[in-house]
């Protein structure tokens, strides 16, 4: 079964792009938050903003999979994980002032060099390329056919580093 | 819609990310700004996928949720691991390899 997106109007498309133009400007805006707050509880919680401003636009590419994948993994379990580094490294909740470097203005020069070389070589390669207007919603079946057929060797390797990364955390982590 | 607005956005979270990594000294904010660049990666991944009409960057991305969920736990604990041998999770200090 294959679903289509039905041709979409002109109004369709005007919404759509407001959608997500809100949600980038909210994950943009979370996502600078999360990286200039002194308080590490909120600098989580931004980072749950940004989490669900990517699952949503996953949904509006149509990779229906991958936002219910992110919803789980990242907000569900890494989000979690995260908090609980939170608690187990210091008891204090509240504001900081210590969690930044002194020389902020190197590590925003890199990010400001970076981003203006990513966006020009963005706009030399793919200028006003448009997404298929006819695209086809990549659900639940066509993902899991895929994984299971073209890409099983991948998926076994993933499940081996997994298991990997579980017992070495544990080893790791130990209390001997 | 344009494939670049998804790109661009993508490379917006990417910048913020490394300047996350490049400022912050507590371990465990290092470690989430490594998620917002993965996710970036993630972004782009699905947008390439939806343009070219091929499943493989929806599962490239599903591949790279996975070992995100594997670095951020193997992450974690080598930052308890320093928390419990130095009282602190300042990344600057643990500088022992420094001559």
């Amino acid at each position: 079964m294959t679903l289509l997106l039905a041709e979409l109007s002109q109004t369709e498309v005007w919404v759509t792009n407001s959608f997500f133009l809100a949600i980038a400007l909210v994950s943009i805006f979370a996502a600078l938050k999360m990286v200039t707050t002194d308080n590490v509880v909120h600098a989580a919680l931004y980072l749950l903003v940004v989490l669900a401003s990517v699952a949503a636009v996953y949904i509006i590419l149509g990779a229906e999979f991958a936002a219910a994948t992110q919803v789980l993994v990242y907000i569900g379990a890494i989000l979690v994980l995260l908090l609980f580094g939170v608690m187990l490294t210091r008891a204090r909740i509240g504001s900081e002032s210590d969690l930044d470097h002194d020389q902020k203005w190197i590590g925003a020069m890199v990010a400001v060099i970076m981003a203006a070389v990513m966006g020009y070589s963005l706009w030399e390669g793919f200028e006003d390329a448009k997404l298929p207007d006819d695209r086809i919603v990549q659900g639940v079946e066509p993902v899991a056919d895929t994984i299971f057929s073209t890409y099983i060797v991948p998926f076994e390797a993933i499940s081996v580093l997994l298991l990997a990364a579980l017992i070495g955390a544990v080893v790791v982590a130990r209390r001997d | 819609m344009w494939l670049n607005q998804f790109l661009f956005f993508a490379a917006i979270l990417f910048c913020i990310g490394v300047y996350g990594v490049l400022t912050r000294k507590n371990g465990v904010l290092v470690l989430m700004s490594i998620e917002l660049i993965l996710n970036a990666v993630n972004i782009n991944l699905v947008a390439f996928g939806a343009y070219n009409q091929d499943i493989g960057g929806q599962v490239f991305a599903l591949f790279i949720i996975a070992v995100a969920a594997a670095e951020v736990g193997v992450g974690l604990a080598i930052v308890l691991l320093i928390y419990r041998n130095r009282r602190s999770i300042d990344v600057a200090e643990a500088d022992l390899l420094q001559g």
